[in-house]
């Protein structure tokens, strides 16, 4: 018998994808795909739909399985010597805190989507591009809970990440955000995570964690970084094709797309902001500055790209100016935020040293010295007489990101923004002009939002007090608070053998 | 606007609708011009509190470690309630002056501008 | 210059090597920069990786697919064929 000939690339993409789809021959299309038109978005031709990598499943599994291979290897490498004790000091751990249990949980959102969103598209390409976006997005969760689980032994509030994120007051900003587009139509799914979030934001997440991880010492987690970089690449250029597709199928589409760039673009920019928080302050070695990221990440690669995107009628995300004007703020409203009310936080927090806050100083010249320096000293000093500040009160939170409105005016950095709508025979609360105009779009969304502070009072959190609710999702009592009062400052000077007589308890 | 849904006539669920809160209503109160406080605070309340006891009791055990409010003169204090100039009664209840669910009541102390003048 | 500009990263290990130094020997253009664990490389228009050229640097058969392994980041339109793994920008 003769032997088959290979085929080519383009050849076995089309036979192992497009040529196993199926033609409905007993059921109507509407009835197998019920989510594909509720959106309003019009699609004529799925067959235009082009995979920028052709993978088929074949070469996924065996890219995927050699990826795995090499990054256990160095998994194992990093327990088996110790390898947490390298890290540039204790305090660094406490950003991989917030990874653990503000991403992660994400990642396994986004697999959950991915898995809808394959089902839900009527083309054969988009089944398998989010299919294969799905056992991705698995494989990260997993991959950074094997990561960090090194940690778990050593380190304080990185024992329960699942239940914290359903729970804790913060973890409701990262959960909000991506229950919006997961509890959204497959297009607006696609366009929030593929789009707005791995393609037009994706570098200030990665970047600062995975920058971060290799100039802090963090072996485990550059190993994780690099793994799962080039599952991204693929992440990315499906987030940019599905934006093109859409807008190439019909006219009718673009108003719906460029109100959902403009709502994600809004929401995820908030939930960066606890990004840049760590970037500023938590990371010992510092990379860059947020200002300096948002500068290079968003003002000039963001602006090349809706360059490029003008020629479809796309615009600029709405509100994107006021990202620039904020950029010199933002970052120590929040660290100050957390630092306040650190005693009902799953990580640790503190006073940047003098070398730090001059590293401040020099990166934001326009607004560190002047409204934010003194607000260290003033705490830094109670704290040395004994009395660090707690504020030991509940937040008013923004309806739609849910983080506590501290934003101030750009104009006016003393006074906070206060923005409200009434809809029904309530009243709802926002930070932004671009939060409460997500709301007022889609307000009956909104208004089933379960906001930590309002959820307390209506005792469905553990209890009245705080102990109570810190014990509802599982903080334990060395898991926040003070760093310098901390067992992981302790440990840590004992390990390193740093030990200090005159240690605070 | 409506949301478009795959469904028709979606409605949402309140989740912070008054009666959930056993008897109380939310209140948020902030103090301008001090964000050593970063956020105003929320409050369960309920409605028949008077607010010389907001005034008197809640205040204080919010913010008195601020060193700004011994020198308070409440004689000069003013009040916004939800943006809008507010002239509260210290005699009658929260839910008699008109500070509803989820209301935002702002506290303004001129000359008092935290510590360093710099809003803090 | 007016052409648009593309780029690929990919991770600074011995497996990207042989990848590396084919992109510099077939693109005249392209400019390579190292960054902590990356290599960024910018060209152009159009940057190309071809399968005989990495072939011949390894000694065994190589499938440009097989640059998923040490991919880190890429700009541009994918072009890809069982000879070549190209990015491009009009």
């Amino acid at each position: 018998m003769a032997q088959a000939k290979k085929m080519s690339l383009k050849e076995k993409y089309t036979v192992m994808t497009g040529d196993l789809a199926w033609d409905m021959s007993y059921q109507s299309e509407k009835e197998v795909f019920p989510l594909s038109d509720f959106e309003g978005i019009k699609i004529e031709d799925w067959s235009k739909w082009e995979d920028p990598f052709r993978l088929t499943m074949d070469a996924y599994w065996k890219y995927q399985g050699e990826k795995e291979r090499k990054l256990y290897a160095v998994i194992d490498a990093f327990a088996q010597n110790n390898a947490h004790l390298g890290v540039s000091d204790a305090r660094y751990i406490n950003s991989l805190k917030i990874f653990l249990t503000a991403v992660t949980p994400l990642e396994y959102g986004a697999h959950r989507g991915f898995a809808m969103a394959g089902r839900a598209f009527p083309g054969v390409g988009a089944q398998v591009a989010s299919q294969m976006q799905s056992i991705d997005e698995l494989r990260h969760a997993q991959t950074q809970l094997h990561t960090i689980s090194q940690y778990n032994k050593y380190f304080d509030g990185l024992h329960d990440p699942f239940h914290m994120f359903d729970r804790a007051w913060y973890l409701s900003v990262p959960k909000s955000y991506f229950e919006d587009a997961l509890s959204a139509g497959p297009f607006e799914f696609v366009t929030a995570i593929s789009f707005s979030f791995e393609y037009v934001l994706t570098n200030l997440l990665f970047m600062p964690f995975m920058s971060g991880a290799a100039y802090n010492g963090d072996m485990a987690t550059v190993n994780f970084g690099f793994s799962a970089q080039s599952d991204e690449s693929r992440h990315m250029t499906l987030g940019l094709e599905v934006i093109k597709f859409i807008l190439e199928q019909h006219p009718d589409n673009l108003p719906i797309v460029q109100r959902w760039i403009d709502k994600y673009f809004w929401r995820g920019y908030r939930l960066l902001g606890i990004v840049g928080m760590m970037m500023d302050y938590m990371h010992p070695k510092r990379v860059m500055s947020w200002k300096e990221g948002w500068e290079m990440y968003f003002e000039q690669n963001g602006k090349a790209l809706f360059d490029d995107l003008a020629r479809y009628g796309i615009t600029m995300p709405k509100f994107w100016e006021h990202s620039v004007e904020e950029k010199e703020h933002i970052t120590h409203q929040l660290w100050l935020t957390f630092y306040s009310v650190g005693n009902a936080a799953g990580f640790h927090t503190w006073i940047p040293e003098d070398a730090e806050l001059d590293w401040l100083s020099e990166k934001y010249p326009n607004t560190f010295d002047k409204y934010y320096r003194p607000r260290f000293e003033y705490l830094r000093e109670q704290e040395q007489a004994g009395k660090r500040f707690y504020a030991g009160m509940l937040p008013q939170l923004c309806q739609v990101c849910q983080i506590p409105m501290v934003y101030t005016d750009p104009e006016k950095p003393t006074e906070r923004v206060y923005r409200h709508s009434i809809h029904g025979a309530d009243k709802y609360h926002f930070c932004s002009d671009g939060c409460k105009s997500v709301f007022d779009h889609e307000p009956e969304k909104y208004v089933q939002a379960w906001m930590p502070p309002h959820q307390i009072f209506q005792g469905n959190c553990g209890g009245p007090t705080i102990p109570d609710v810190l014990k509802y999702y599982h903080f334990g009592e060395h898991d926040g608070g003070e760093f310098l009062h901390s067992r992981d400052a302790s440990n840590w000077n004992l390990w390193k053998g740093l030990a200090k007589d005159d240690e605070a308890a | 606007m409506a949301v478009q849904a795959a469904y028709e006539d979606y409605t949402g669920q309140v989740a912070d609708a008054v009666d959930k809160f056993h008897g109380n209503q939310v209140v948020y109160i902030g103090w301008d011009q001090h964000m050593m406080f970063p956020f105003a605070a929320a409050f369960p309340l309920p409605p028949d509190m008077p607010f010389a006891a907001l005034v008197k009791d809640l205040l204080p055990s919010v913010y008195a470690v601020h060193p700004d409010f011994a020198s308070i003169d409440w004689s000069r204090a003013s009040w916004l309630l939800d943006g809008e100039p507010f002239a509260p009664d210290p005699g009658k209840s929260i839910g008699a002056n008109g500070i509803g669910h989820k209301s935002l009541l702002r506290l303004v102390t001129p000359g008092l501008n935290g510590i360093g003048d710099i809003g803090f | 210059m007016n052409e648009k500009m593309v780029f690929l990263a990919l991770q600074d290990n011995e497996d990207a090597r042989p990848i590396r130094e084919s992109i510099e020997a077939d693109n005249p253009l392209a400019v390579i920069t190292q960054y902590p664990g990356v290599y960024k490389i910018d060209a152009p228009g159009r940057l190309v990786v071809n399968r005989a050229s990495v072939e011949a640097r390894i000694g065994r058969a190589w499938n440009p697919q097989d640059i998923h392994l040490t991919l880190v980041s890429l700009s541009g339109n994918i072009d890809e064929t069982d000879d070549y793994f190209a990015l491009e920008r009009k």
